[in-house]
């Protein structure tokens, strides 16, 4: 690794001493011996293994549920159904006030999207659980579902969630997040060229090797101690403490060591359903993901649409840019109102633009909840305004680095979102790259630095 | 259901369980012996996570029904390091930042095991090859390639 201490050399009072030195992780002593302990490697006397009932149907009202098979299966130990959950509907942020609650443990009367849990099965084996999972009769009556972004916002649209009203969700801003800088039409008219083109991306899914899961043991002091493989220990601890109606002393979360994530584990699904079995039966339960259902039943990332139109000078200037985002929540929001919102804040991207609208709508759909993954809510925002950066550069037949080092935001310019730009370090990225990769500019951007006078 | 008998040893260590017909080797070592090495990742013989050393041929435990391995010899990440040495291949993987998440190391560790017992001296295509049914999505295959590669050279250094 090369390491460059040249840049920025006057305002660093460091000296990168440990940059590029290797370093032992303390991790891996646990990792090549086996040792390292994931959530699955703890194991209880009289564990119960629990598996869940899913909806078959994208969008379906529940007539009725019928539990009698199930529960004379040998082995099976209980049933759980949305009565038994003190607080079935929830929502993830709400710990941080954004509502509203949107999303049942357990459904109650409705299902929204395929593969949404409705009853769980606790037994004394995996096969049992699964054995009985599939003698639970529910009796289901179909409703038209929703696919796609663009239709789900047209009137007369099937409603995805009664709870917002609407397949959007609706912020303080009203249908979408909005961000309003000079004047974006005006931008246009006196631009020599506009271009305007659309962006489409597919759910993506995280496929940890470790699927998502928890094995929760009941304590002698009525305590619950769950052991999870979450990546958001503290939104999981409080949210289960509101879903179960417990006070927080009486949860006990053990985790960071988790199998791979990528952001497909801040989701708070498996613990709520876990600890209120093992509350219920007295008994550890452990509840883990199959293959299938961390493929099917996990958050993906969202999909998402981006439609870009740019208004470009011959000289290489972007004089205005009109970014309208949706993002596909499926059907409750889990993260995705974050990630949305995110996304409004995040465009333009790197670059000083003049005149920028913005809209960036979180819609509901008959999918698979979406969440996070990534640097979600920014990333297919930043591969489609890069593909755009290099579609404009080639409209007016500039060398498209050359065309990024023009529009580069540097110190002092002010974002479309109203905070001015500080610490940039684009420039001296680009100077890098440029030499890197063997891609020469012209001088006069190699000579060009993020900082400005009188920045 | 009725219970049968399996014994065989691991990592050195006779072994005897009653277990229910059917346990596959991976539950049979977590579940029933306490040996939580190998890793469960997908119960379908895709993710490698599972990988054991039978007889000294690379076995799917998530696949392999442990009332099949009575009277065999069967090795696991957990047994390799001897009196607190780590075998060459750990002392590899921790050296050359082969492990991220950690969860698909030790499936890599026997994979790469079978490989050098059988090739002491691999070319980079053949640990490519060796290691081709164990998935690492931290996506870190270059150092795990990097690490079987330099195992290789410290056993072949050692033998000289």
């Amino acid at each position: 690794m090369e390491l460059r201490k040249n840049y920025f050399a006057d305002v660093r009072k460091d000296d990168l001493h440990e940059i590029g030195q290797p370093r032992p992780r303390s991790d891996s002593p646990g990792h090549v011996t086996g040792k390292t302990a994931y959530f699955a490697d703890r194991n209880f006397p009289g564990m119960l293994h629990l598996k869940m009932v899913r909806s078959p149907h994208h969008h379906a009202r529940i007539r009725s549920i019928d539990t009698s098979e199930a529960e004379r299966h040998p082995g099976v130990v209980r049933v759980l159904t949305a009565k038994d959950v003190p607080h079935n509907v929830y929502t993830i942020l709400i710990l941080i006030q954004i509502g509203p609650e949107d999303e049942t443990v357990l459904a109650d009367g409705k299902v929204r999207w395929k593969g949404e849990a409705v009853v769980a099965v606790l037994a004394e084996t995996e096969r049992a659980a699964q054995e009985a999972a599939a003698k639970v009769k529910v009796d289901y009556e179909v409703l038209p579902a929703v696919f796609d972004m663009e239709e789900a916002l047209k009137p007369g649209a099937p409603l995805v969630n009664e709870y917002h009203g609407q397949n959007y969700y609706l912020y303080d801003s009203g249908e979408c997040r909005k961000v309003r800088f000079g004047d974006v039409e005006a931008g246009f008219a006196g631009a020599d060229h506009v271009l305007e083109q659309s962006y489409q991306s597919s759910p993506i899914e995280h496929a940890p090797t470790e699927t998502t899961g928890c094995v929760v043991a009941p304590e002698g002091n009525d305590r619950f101690t769950c052991y999870t493989n979450t990546q958001a220990m503290f939104f999981t601890l409080d949210n289960a403490s509101i879903i179960l109606q417990m006070p927080g002393s009486k949860l006990h979360f053990v985790g960071g060591t988790v199998g791979g994530g990528f952001g497909g584990k801040v989701d708070v699904i498996v613990e709520p359903i876990a600890i209120l079995g093992a509350k219920l039966t007295g008994r550890p339960v452990s509840f883990i993901y199959s293959r299938e259902e961390e493929m099917q039943i996990s958050s993906p990332r969202a999909a998402e649409k981006v439609v870009i139109k740019d208004g470009v000078m011959k000289d290489g200037r972007i004089v205005a840019r009109k970014v309208t985002g949706y993002t596909d929540a499926g059907a409750y929001s889990r993260h995705s109102p974050y990630g949305a919102q995110k996304g409004a804040g995040h465009y333009p991207g790197p670059y000083t633009i003049p005149n920028v609208w913005i809209d960036t709508y979180c819609v509901y759909t008959n999918r698979t909840p979406s969440s996070a993954m990534r640097g979600f809510g920014v990333t297919i925002g930043d591969f489609a305004l890069e593909v755009q950066m290099d579609k404009l550069a080639r409209l007016i037949g500039m060398d498209p680095l050359e065309f990024r080092f023009i529009n580069a935001y540097r110190d002092g310019d002010m974002k479309a979102h109203r905070q001015p730009t500080e610490g940039a370090a684009l420039i001296e990225c680009m100077q890098e790259a440029s030499r890197a990769a063997n891609w020469p500019v012209a001088e006069k951007y190699m000579a060009m630095s993020s900082y400005r006078k009188g920045a | 259901m009725a219970k049968v008998p399996v014994q065989f040893t691991l990592n050195g260590s006779e072994k005897a369980e009653f277990i229910d017909s059917g346990t596959t080797l991976l539950n049979a070592l977590r579940d029933k012996i306490g040996d939580t090495s190998p890793k469960g990742g997908c119960q379908q013989g895709t993710c490698g996570a599972c990988s054991v050393i039978v007889d000294g041929e690379l076995r799917l435990s998530c696949l392999t029904l442990a009332e099949t391995c009575n009277g065999t010899a069967i090795t696991t990440t957990s047994g390799l390091a001897e009196g607190g040495v780590l075998h060459p291949l750990q002392r590899a993987f921790l050296d050359t930042f082969a492990t991220q998440c950690g969860f698909c190391t030790p499936g890599m560790i026997m994979a790469a095991k079978v490989l050098l017992d059988h090739t002491p001296n691999p070319s980079r295509d053949e640990v490519v090859e060796a290691l081709s049914g164990n998935i690492c999505r931290c996506t870190g295959y270059e150092p795990i390639i990097q690490a079987v590669l330099t195992a290789a050279r410290a056993n072949s250094q050692n033998a000289a």
